[in-house]
């Protein structure tokens, strides 16, 4: 069946290349019939992608070893749910998947903006087009997931860190992030050939910007979560490169959205928001490049991965494509607006994206000077967690608390009485809490006690909101006070979707503040028997055993947890061999407390002569950065949930352009 | 010929004719037919006053939510939703007189008097 793989990616290079050339053609010209020939071919794309994607998965689940890809990553050991999962296990799978969801989005946002921006469409069709001629390109020619060998007796099997739960879902969900950034950056390319700059783009692709920002920023956090119970370091984030790479378009994106907000409430940042669209998606095309090229193990890996130079390439090629037709529409863009006043709603959203910005900026640099560096010198340098800690401090802690200040602000320019009036609930609430945690000994660590005080003071300003918002719909339109609530949100679910995802932030903010700056650990060698202890806790250790499931030697330690006189169970952290993979993994153990949010973490080294090198830690709050997650997808529901009176508005607004029909 | 070339060539074959649709289902049309049609510089300029207008009512709506909420003192809600109202009276009108209004010569742009009619500039907003 690997023809029918081969074969069908042809098809969609093909198409794929249709939709650039005779839709580019018919966007210039005027032609209807081509131009609508050209978004079926995107359509029919999909079905020739999904058909190949199909093939690489049935040949997965079917250990057909006779597929390089297939062999290079399953084995006849491997569960069918890893199977399944080790399609995106490597590169080729990849792309493919980068290809799948692309095709996806293009048809979706084909299929779903085709009668609100139908004079728009004829210009993005040949811009989706070429981003996934490109991809389609790298499948065909440079990296095919359907290479063929004679089939081995079993394949090598799957790397063991990646067996895990979450790699079903984390590789699809930062995919559906990184990629769906393309659907902004395709409108925004497109209004801006078509000579549109009125709203539509935004309007057009607002659900979809945030749908990729939800996935991206939930893709993200499964990775931490992954990262924390699997890879056995104690932590959650190491920025890595590739970690980065997700980050990095998420910070973009997240400017994206703020900055949108003052165009279409002042029309102004027109430039500006386009920027952030390229810049969004150059970064999530940067963050491929940095996963697949291999460039990060070192920058000679060109050699092994035939990917690196195109993706550069092609990153290259949109760089200076849209950087063209950005300046070649500059006059279109100038803005009749100024602001009015720096203190206001849209200067806090103005601050807020030069934060992002200049955050963004200091991670790419983190991320790209020890690969400049070894490129040009031949020296390998780290950039270490000290200088992504410092900027997260630098850019994070006002960011943080522009989260608060940001909402108690009016639209336009504030007066000091009215702000002085709105901001003393939050203040007051914040001194008070970084008071009480100074009794408390939070001050042992300063950044810890001014991002809890910060904390304090946007969860002040979010409730104050909500408070306010109720109070004032129970007056003017005499509702119950639940019916005030739900009917604030449902009119304004932008905005209180938004303050719902800031309280998601400070969830995640006090997590990691908590976890990182106020844990405890404790490290020992003990026989069975003996004890140690950590944060209050004391652990005692049991005898080692070894189980054996399929494929894997499970080794455990049993350590008996107590807290003063009370037995808490036991606890079994351990290794696993993978005698497949020929491959040893750590399996930590994790007591977490719901109550309270705290974990104790434990890491175990079995040695050969029965003993335990045990690494214990304490982390207070860090459930929080868990639970942030729930809250910020309820958030981002709130946020992108269609509004019926806000859908009439615009439909009222763009019924009168000319069909994409006959004219 | 395998099973697997047989299923690809269906799938060329169906491609060809979902990118051919277009011209099976109308082979033949007069040229003025098969046109895109694009926004006129009439319905350009619209467009821009219908977003004017709804960005007015928008800061209008805000200005009340802030002005509820006591985040917009009494002095400056009155210094503000004067102009505020008439900016979206002015772009009410001026959509009005748009749509009786014959269409600017020059594509592209909008018609600047007309934008300047519906927008209170900045200064005034501040002395009032």
């Amino acid at each position: 069946m690997a023809e029918l793989g081969r074969g069908a990616l042809v098809i969609a290079l093909g198409l794929e290349l249709w939709a650039v050339g005779a839709g580019g053609y018919a966007a210039w010209r005027g032609r209807r019939r081509l131009a609508a020939s050209a978004q079926n071919a995107l359509y029919a794309a999909l079905g020739a992608i999904v058909v190949a994607a199909l093939v690489l998965e049935a040949a997965m689940l079917r250990r057909d070893f006779s597929f390089t890809y297939v062999a290079e990553h399953t084995s006849r050991k491997l569960t069918d749910g890893y199977a399944a999962a080790a399609f995106w296990s490597g590169q080729e799978g990849s792309l493919l998947l980068w290809l799948l969801i692309l095709s996806l989005f293009s048809a979706g946002v084909l299929a779903l903006t085709r009668r609100p921006a139908r004079t728009l469409l004829p210009w993005v069709v040949p811009i989706l087009g070429v981003v996934g001629t490109f991809f389609a390109f790298l499948l065909v020619f440079v990296t095919s997931p359907f290479d063929t060998q004679p089939p081995p007796a079993d394949g090598a099997g799957l790397n063991p860190s990646l067996q895990n739960p979450y790699m079903l879902a984390h590789p699809p969900l930062l995919y559906l992030g990184y990629v769906g950034l393309t659907i902004p950056f395709a409108f925004a390319m497109g209004a801006l050939l078509a000579r549109r700059t009125d709203e539509l783009w935004i309007v057009a692709t607002r659900r979809w910007t945030l749908l990729a920002w939800t996935f991206l920023g939930v893709g993200q956090l499964l990775g931490s979560h992954w990262a924390y119970v699997e890879i056995g370091w104690g932590g959650y984030y190491a920025w890595d490169p590739v970690e980065n790479a997700a980050l990095m378009p998420w910070l973009a994106a997240t400017a994206f959205l703020h900055s949108v907000m003052i165009q279409e409430k002042r029309g102004m940042l027109k430039v500006w928001n386009v920027l952030l669209v390229i810049g969004a998606f150059l970064l999530s095309l940067f963050g491929t490049f940095l996963t697949r090229s291999g460039v990060l193990n070192s920058v000679h890996s060109f050699s092994f991965s035939s990917v690196g130079p195109w993706i550069l390439g092609f990153i290259a090629f949109v760089t200076a494509a849209s950087l063209v037709i950005l300046f070649s529409r500059l006059d279109l863009l100038r803005s009749r607006t100024r602001l009015e006043s720096v203190v206001s709603r849209e200067a806090t959203f103005l601050y807020n994206n030069l934060l992002l910005v200049a955050l963004c900026l200091t991670i790419l640099w983190g991320v790209i000077y020890p690969i400049v560096s070894e490129a040009v010198r031949g020296e390998t340098v780290t950039v270490g967690s000290p200088y992504y800690n410092f900027f997260l401090r630098v850019f994070g802690l006002p960011l943080l608390l522009l989260m608060g200040i940001g909402p108690l602000v009016a639209w336009r320019r504030a007066s000091l009485r009215s702000l002085g009036r709105t901001f003393a609930w939050p203040a007051a609430a914040a001194v008070a809490t970084g008071v009480a945690l100074l009794f408390l000994g939070a001050g042992s660590s300063t950044p810890g006690l001014i991002g809890y005080t910060f904390s304090a003071f946007v969860l002040a300003s979010i409730v104050l909101e909500f408070g306010r918002g109720t109070s004032a719909r129970h007056a003017t339109a005499h509702e119950s006070w639940p019916r005030a609530f739900t009917s604030l949100i449902g009119r304004n679910r932008r905005r209180y979707g938004g303050y719902v995802v800031h309280a998601a932030i400070v969830l995640l903010a006090v997590g990691i503040v908590g976890s990182s700056a106020y844990d405890t650990k404790s490290t020992a060698t003990l026989r069975p028997g003996q004890s140690m202890g950590v944060g209050g806790y004391t652990l005692t250790a049991g005898r080692p055993r070894y189980t054996t499931v399929p494929n894997i030697v499970e080794g455990r330690t049993p350590i008996l947890v107590r807290r003063g006189s009370d037995a808490l169970g036991t606890l079994n952290p351990g290794q696993n061999y993978y005698k497949a993979e020929d491959q040893t993994s750590r399996e930590v153990a994790i007591r977490s407390d719901y109550l309270t949010g705290e974990d104790l973490f434990l890491n175990a080294v079995i040695n050969k002569d029965g003993s335990v090198h045990l690494e214990a830690s304490v982390k207070p709050l860090v459930n929080l950065i868990w639970l942030s997650g729930l809250v910020f997808i309820f958030g981002s529901v709130i946020a992108m949930w269609p509004d019926a009176r806000e859908q009439r508005r615009l439909a009222t607004r763009y019924a009168e352009q000319p069909a994409y029909a006959r004219a | 010929m395998s099973v697997a070339l047989v299923l690809a060539a269906v799938l060329a074959i169906g491609a060809i004719v979902a990118v051919a649709l277009p011209f099976i289902r109308e082979p033949e049309v007069p040229d003025e037919q098969d046109r895109l049609a694009g926004v006129d510089p009439a319905q350009r300029r619209r467009l821009q006053l219908l977003e004017e207008r709804d960005r007015a009512l928008a800061a209008l709506s805000e200005l009340e939510l802030d002005h509820r909420t006591g985040k917009v003192s009494d002095e400056d809600y009155s210094a503000q939703v004067g102009p505020l109202r008439a900016r979206a009276a002015a772009a009410l009108r001026a959509l009005d007189s748009a749509a009786e209004a014959p269409a600017p010569s020059e594509p592209g742009e909008p018609d600047d008097a007309v934008l300047q009619a519906v927008r209170v500039p900045t200064g005034s907003i501040s002395a009032d």
